[in-house]
């Protein structure tokens, strides 16, 4: 890892954050000069796209930097919530209706989402730690969580079917600002994501679960021998990934109304895109990382037409891992273990 | 023979071929997540040199072969520039950018796909999947492939003792982009049409899967693979849409009970019929 990780290093250094403000500035302002005001209404569509990106990339960014696993069930947790809410409001499953239905039915959807998370949990790390000492030295967790994909998302497909299915959008309503109209689900989406991106960070940094999670991220081994319970700890990741996916999928289903057993598919790829634009393993990597790619889809789906955001996107993504493989914030030592 | 079984046959071929091509590259340490965008080329490649007039078939599936090696080969070196999750995005990126690029593109039929007039015989296909077997067990026989294995099981240790890390990388890159093209031509040829959708990160997860769960460390484990998955589905076809289901239960099964892969070295030690010596290193290595 170390000699020849040396390989890896950027050739040239921009100072990130520096970047990172302007792109985003940048593109906003661009985007308003050249288009005037429909396009103000494409950046705050833009910015929520990006606020349910920005949820998804720092559940990635949590399980990369803390444990380095690249987990593929995150799209298929972001799913579970959307497809299991829509299930209890629309088959009936609730006994009472309207909005307060929603909110339960969306509750139900995150815990199934973190439920689903530990299982994931218990079958990628916790047993196979028990068994072959580092878990996150091989590539079975990776194999695993595409097991988990297919698991998920079949079981999903099966009662419900694989169909889109679309729905009236529930709380409607909308506010006026400078004559802008926006939707209060929207308002309350993206200050609910920052607001739980931000509790996050917090918890990282200032509380005891949070320096345990950065002393693994460091060393497993020596967090181990500094008394850090590391099989209580791990958990953590996989609750707070499902909270996060969970949310996000929450977000999208209430704003959108559209719910598919492959929803996540596009997200997820969407947020990992975002995560390393940002820098892997850094959660205001993860914040900035999506806020520019849903605003560049939405732009670019109005300059360019909707065909092109993939290629664009995944393009960026070689590009970056090529040239600046740490990101525009990330840490350079992390996700370089063996796979 | 019938039509199901020469088509189930068929698709086995091809898989097979393109689990090798990902094998080669997992052999040598690195996780190839983007092996559809290879299969792509090969097949696009394919696709078109057939509707030019007058070029055999016994020219094209050469050429495609040689396309994807060389863009195997060049794609290498930013790769390599990558470890771990890095790599695995990074390939996972390409594939994406290549399947992007051939859904967009007018001369590649864009959404529409493209029709291929040659067809290809079945034995044919079964004839190249045992060449390319034959030929990657011959590989991991030579220099060549031990230097891949010690790169795999650690790569300073193998840089120490004189192996051109780099070098080896890249060619295990070149020859799984010419598998992988060869397996994109194949198809091509058997199916007649090619279509950037089939050749989605799906596919790519898929033959991965193949190699991973037919275990890595020998050649024997793609042709596990491979058995495994496709004959497996056609198994489950009773049940619907619930053997996709079980797929993923029995992957993440295989991961906790054998998470080396269905084949092992110390398998195929222990099977081998040749000498004492073998057994003792397989039994050695179970000591604890």
């Amino acid at each position: 890892m170390s000699a020849t990780a040396g390989l890896t290093k950027p050739r040239f250094v921009l100072p990130g954050p520096v970047i990172a403000s302007v792109a985003v500035v940048a593109l906003i302002a661009l985007a308003i000069a050249t288009g005037g005001p429909v396009i103000v209404r494409q950046v705050v569509s833009g910015l929520l796209l990006g606020a349910i990106y920005m949820t998804v990339a720092v559940a990635f960014t949590l399980t990369i930097g803390v444990l380095n696993f690249l987990n593929f069930t995150i799209p298929s947790l972001f799913m579970l919530t959307g497809m299991v809410a829509w299930a209890l409001v629309s088959r009936g499953y609730l006994t009472f209706a309207g909005t307060w239905a929603w909110l339960v039915a969306l509750l139900v959807g995150v815990a199934v989402a973190v439920a689903a998370s530990l299982l994931v949990e218990r079958f990628t790390f916790r047993y196979l730690r028990m068994k072959h000492g580092d878990a996150t030295e091989h590539a079975i967790p990776l194999v695993s969580s595409l097991g988990f994909l297919l698991v998920f998302e079949n079981l999903i497909l099966i009662p419900l079917g694989s169909d889109s299915q679309r729905f009236t959008v529930p709380f409607k309503a909308d506010v006026h600002i400078g004559g802008m109209v926006i939707g209060v689900a929207q308002l309350a989406s993206c200050v609910l994501a920052v607001a739980v991106v931000g509790a996050l960070s917090f918890i990282l940094k200032h509380t005891k679960v949070g320096r345990a999670l950065r002393t693994i991220a460091e060393n497993p081994d020596t967090a181990s021998l500094l008394g850090v319970n590391v099989g209580r700890v791990v958990p953590v990741v996989f609750i707070l990934t499902g909270v996060l996916s969970g949310l996000a999928g929450a977000l999208f289903t209430v704003n959108y109304g559209d719910v598919s057993p492959f929803m996540g598919d596009n997200v997820g790829t969407k947020a990992i895109a975002a995560m390393v634009l940002g820098g892997i393993g850094s959660i205001w990597g993860a914040i900035v990382g999506g806020l520019v790619v849903g605003l560049a889809e939405t732009l670019s789906i109005q300059y360019f037409g909707g065909d092109s955001v993939s290629m664009m996107v995944w393009g960026l993504v070689l590009v970056i891992i090529i040239l600046r493989p740490k990101g525009l914030f990330g840490i350079a030592s992390i996700g370089k273990g063996k796979m | 023979m019938s039509g199901y079984l020469s088509g189930t046959l068929a698709i086995l071929c091809i898989n097979l071929i393109f689990a090798y091509a990902i094998f080669v590259t997992a052999a040598a340490g690195q996780i190839n997540l983007g092996g559809a965008g290879f299969q792509a080329i090969g097949a696009y490649a394919t696709a078109w040199l057939a509707s030019q007039p007058d070029i055999p078939m016994r020219i094209i599936i050469p050429a495609a072969t040689l396309i994807t090696a060389l863009i195997g080969f060049l794609i290498s070196f930013p790769v390599l520039r990558t470890r771990g999750v890095y790599m695995v995005l990074a390939t996972f990126a390409f594939g994406e950018v290549v399947s992007g690029f051939l859904l967009r593109s007018s001369i590649f039929g864009g959404a529409m796909g493209m029709v291929v007039t040659q067809h290809i015989e079945l034995w044919v296909l079964i004839a190249s999947a045992a060449a390319v077997t034959l030929a990657t067990f011959y590989l991991m026989a030579t220099r060549l492939g031990l230097a891949m294995r010690s790169l795999n099981d650690d790569e300073e240790a193998a840089a120490v003792l004189g192996v051109n890390v780099r070098a080896v990388q890249v060619a295990a890159f070149t020859i799984g982009g010419a598998f992988a093209g060869f397996s994109g031509a194949l198809y091509a040829l058997n199916f007649g049409f090619v279509e950037a959708q089939y050749f989605n990160s799906l596919l790519s997860i898929y033959v991965l899967l193949f190699v991973l769960i037919g275990g890595a460390q020998t050649a024997w484990g793609p042709l596990a693979g491979s058995l495994f998955f496709t004959i497996l589905p056609e198994l489950f076809r009773i049940g619907g849409s619930w053997r996709y289901f079980v797929f993923g239960v029995l992957i993440v099964l295989m991961m906790v009970v054998r998470p080396e892969g269905i084949v092992t070295r110390d398998l195929v030690r222990r099977l081998s019929p040749f000498g004492w010596r073998s057994r003792r290193a397989a039994g050695s290595s179970h000591g604890r």
